[in-house]
C-alpha cells in the first residue's frame, strides 16, 4: 500500500522558486488551516487521543490482574464485574484490550518512527550523492520491494523470539523502502537549489548540508510516510500474531487477542472478536485519515511554489 | 524509446540479482546456518560437518553463491525437508491455484473499483465521495484474517449461503469444479484490493479531469459519459497496470492469510505450514519466484506504458 501512495506525491520539478522566507509563516498557517478544515483528520486525531488516553491513562483507574490466569472465570459474558466479559484463561477483557492497546501502539510509533529515520537517511545520501552509489542503493531497495513483505517478517520472525522490541525491528526493516524512495526522490531536485548550491560554495560540509538543508525540506513527506506507516505496522503486527509469531502471553497486542479470540467464533462469543477487531480498525483508520490530510495539506504548499 | 527499455531490462537484471543475493544472505543468517536450521538442535558436530560437505556448505561463500545461481538457472529451486519434495514440485502443485486466486480478486478488484474512482472525482467533495473515502479507509484498515471470518460468519454460519471454506483438492480443475467456495476467500482478498485501487483511481481520475483533452472534449460537444468512458478511461487505465503490478507482493502477502483462513490449498497456506516447520527452502525458493514475477511484471508494465502513452518522455 506504501508503495501505491507515493504515486500520487508530487515531486517539485528542479529549480522551481524557493518560498519567499517572508511567506514562511502564513504558509504553515494555510497548511494548519487546510488539515483542521478536513474533518476527516479532525475525527482521526480524536480516536488518536481517545486510544491514548484509554490505553495508557485507562489501566490506572481500572485495575485488573493481567498475568496470574484465573481457570474459574473463563468466557464469562459481559457483566456487572467484567464490563467487556473474560476471555479463554480468565483474564479481563476490557483491561486486556487497554494493555494490548499500549503494544499494539507502541510498535506501530516505533517500528514507523524506526523506519522513517533510515529510509530519510538512506534516500538522502542516494540522492544526495547521486551517481553509482545512488544506483547501488536504489537498485537495494528495488530487489527488496519485490520480495512479499510477509515473506521476509515470517524468516525473520522464525528465526528470532518474537519479543516487543524484536518485532519492531523486524516491521522498520520491512517498512522503510517507501520512505527511502520518497526522500531520495525530492533530494535529487533540492540539490540542485541555490541555497544548496550556495551552502556548498560557501565550504559547508556535506554531511551538514544534508542535516540542515535537504532533510528539513522532506519533512512534510516523511511525516505523511510516517503516519502511513504506523497504520500498516498496528495492521503487520496484527497479521504476524494471527499467523502465531506474535509477542507470546502474558504479553498482549490486539491482533494476538483477535486471533486468539477466533477460535471461539462459532461458540458466540462476540467480546472475544469485535472489541479488539473495531479497536484495530478504528486506530488504523484514524492514522490513514490524518496523513490523507497531511498529504492534501502538504500538496497546498507544493502548489505555492 | 528502445534505450529506454534496454536500460530498463539491464535494471531489471541486476535487482533480479539482488533478489537472489538478499534470499543468499537470509539462508546463511540462519542461526548455524542451514544445517542447524535443517538437521536440527540435537544433530551432533560430525552429522552437521557431513551435511555441510555433501551440500558444498564448506566452501567459500562466493563459490556456494555461485552454485546456487547454477542451480536457479538450470531451474532448480531446492528441496523441502518437510514434504520431502523437490521445491519444483510443490511450486507446480499449488501455485497455480494461488495464481487463481489472486487473479479473479485482481479481475474483481478493476471492475469495481475504476467506476468507483471516477465516481469519486467527479463528486468530488460530496457526500458520495466523503462515503466511499470513508468505506475505503475502513475496508483497508480491516486485519485480512478479521474480514475473512466476519465474511464465513454472515454468509455461511447465519446465512448459510456459500460454504465456510474454499475448494479443496489437489489439482486447479478441482478447484473450478467448486465456483461457490471461491466466491468467499476471492471477497476477502478484493475488498482490501478494492479500497487500495479505487484511491488511486480517484487521484488519477481527479488529475486527469484538469487536463486541456478533456477540456477540448467537452468543447467538441461529447457528452459527459462519453468524455468519462472514451478519454478519461483510458488515460487513466495505464496507471493501473503499473499498480498491480507494484501491489502483487502485498497482495501476495494478504494471500497467504486468505489461504490460511479459508484453508484453500495453494500456495500461501503451504508458505504458512513451511514457516511453522522451518522449511527454509520453500520459502526461499518461493520468494525468488515472487521476486522474478514482480521485477518482470513491472518491467512489462513499464514498457507496455512506454509504448502506450507517447506523451511519456524518457531522458
Amino acid at each position: 500500500m506504501a508503495l501505491v501512495r507515493e504515486s500520487d506525491a508530487e515531486i517539485p520539478p528542479a529549480g522551481s522558486p524557493v518560498p519567499a522566507e517572508a511567506g514562511a509563516g502564513s504558509l504553515w498557517r494555510l497548511i494548519w488551516n487546510v488539515f483542521f478544515q478536513n474533518r476527516l483528520a479532525v475525527l482521526g486525531l480524536g480516536i488518536i487521543a481517545l486510544m491514548i488516553g484509554f490505553c495508557f491513562v485507562g489501566p490506572l483507574f481500572y485495575h485488573t490482574n493481567q498475568v496470574q490466569i484465573s481457570m474459574y472465570q473463563v468466557n464469562q459474558p459481559p457483566g456487572a464485574r467484567h464490563p467487556l466479559g473474560t476471555d479463554n484463561v480468565g483474564y479481563d477483557v476490557l483491561g486486556r484490550l487497554m494493555l494490548g492497546g499500549q503494544s499494539s501502539l507502541e510498535v506501530g510509533f516505533a517500528a514507523a518512527i524506526l523506519a522513517s529515520v533510515w529510509g530519510t537517511a538512506w534516500g538522502a545520501v542516494a540522492g544526495y550523492v547521486g551517481g553509482w552509489l545512488d544506483a547501488v542503493m536504489m537498485r537495494v531497495v528495488d530487489s527488496l520491494i519485490a520480495i512479499p513483505y510477509l515473506l521476509v517478517v515470517l524468516i525473520l520472525a522464525t528465526i528470532f523470539v518474537p519479543t516487543v522490541p524484536v518485532l519492531i525491528i523486524v516491521i522498520a526493516l520491512v517498512s522503510w523502502l517507501a520512505t527511502a524512495r520518497l526522500v531520495r526522490g525530492e533530494t535529487l531536485s533540492l540539490r540542485v537549489r541555490d541555497y544548496v548550491l550556495a551552502a556548498k560554495g560557501a565550504g559547508v560540509r556535506d554531511r551538514w548540508i544534508v542535516v540542515r538543508h535537504i532533510v528539513p525540506n522532506v519533512i512534510g513527506t516523511i511525516v505523511v510516510a510516517a503516519t502511513f506507516s504506523v497504520a500498516d505496522s498496528i495492521l503487520l503486527l496484527a497479521a504476524l500474531s494471527y499467523l502465531g509469531l506474535g509477542p507470546p502471553p502474558p504479553a498482549a497486542n490486539w491482533g494476538g487477542m483477535l486471533s486468539n479470540g477466533l477460535t471461539y467464533v462459532y461458540d458466540g462469543y462476540w467480546w472475544l472478536i469485535y472489541p479488539a477487531g473495531l479497536a484495530i480498525v478504528l486506530t488504523v483508520v484514524a492514522f490513514n485519515f490524518i496523513g490523507d490530510a497531511l498529504r492534501d495539506a502538504l500538496e497546498v504548499r507544493l502548489q505555492q511554489r | 524509446m528502445i534505450p529506454y527499455i534496454i536500460r530498463r531490462i539491464i535494471q531489471s537484471v541486476i535487482v533480479l540479482i539482488g533478489v537472489t543475493i538478499i534470499v543468499f544472505i537470509i539462508l546463511h543468517l540462519l542461526p548455524g546456518g542451514p544445517a542447524r536450521a535443517l538437521l536440527g538442535p540435537r544433530a551432533t558436530a560430525l552429522q552437521v560437518h557431513e551435511f555441510n560437505v555433501q551440500n558444498g556448505y564448506n566452501k567459500p561463500f562466493w563459490i556456494q553463491y555461485g552454485d546456487y545461481i547454477s542451480h536457479l538457472l538450470q531451474g532448480n529451486l531446492g528441496y523441502s525437508i518437510h514434504y520431502n519434495q523437490t521445491v519444483n514440485s510443490l511450486l507446480a502443485q499449488d501455485l497455480p491455484k494461488s495464481v487463481l486466486l489472486v487473479g479473479l480478486s485482481y479481475l474483481v478488484s478493476v471492475v469495481i473499483a475504476i467506476p468507483l474512482g471516477i465516481l469519486q472525482a467527479v463528486r468530488r467533495n460530496r457526500p458520495v465521495d466523503y462515503t466511499l473515502t470513508g468505506a475505503s479507509f475502513v475496508g483497508y484498515s480491516m486485519p485480512v484474517f478479521w474480514l475473512g471470518i466476519l465474511l464465513i460468519l454472515v454468509f455461511a454460519v447465519n446465512l448459510h449461503a456459500l460454504p465456510p471454506e474454499g475448494p479443496q483438492g489437489t489439482t486447479i480443475g478441482a478447484v473450478l469444479a467448486q465456483p461457490l467456495g471461491l466466491v468467499l476467500p476471492v471477497a476477502t482478498l478484493s475488498i482490501v484490493t478494492v479500497a487500495q485501487f479505487s484511491r488511486f483511481m480517484r487521484s488519477a481520475a481527479i488529475d486527469n479531469l484538469v487536463q486541456d483533452y478533456i477540456r477540448t472534449a467537452r468543447a467538441n460537444g461529447l457528452s459527459t459519459r462519453a468524455v468519462l468512458f472514451r478519454h478519461l478511461l483510458r488515460n487513466s487505465l495505464i496507471p493501473i497496470i503499473t499498480l498491480i503490478g507494484l501491489s502483487l507482493p502485498a497482495t501476495l502477502s494478504g494471500a497467504v492469510i486468505t489461504e490460511s483462513v479459508f484453508n484453500y490449498p495453494g500456495m500461501g497456506l503451504l508458505l504458512w505450514t513451511a514457516a511453522t516447520v522451518r522449511d527454509y527452502p520453500v520459502l526461499l525458493g518461493f520468494t525468488v519466484v515472487v521476486g522474478a514475477a514482480t521485477v518482470v511484471g513491472s518491467l512489462l508494465a513499464d514498457v507496455l506504458y512506454a509504448v502506450a502513452d507517447p506523451r511519456v518522455r524518457y531522458a
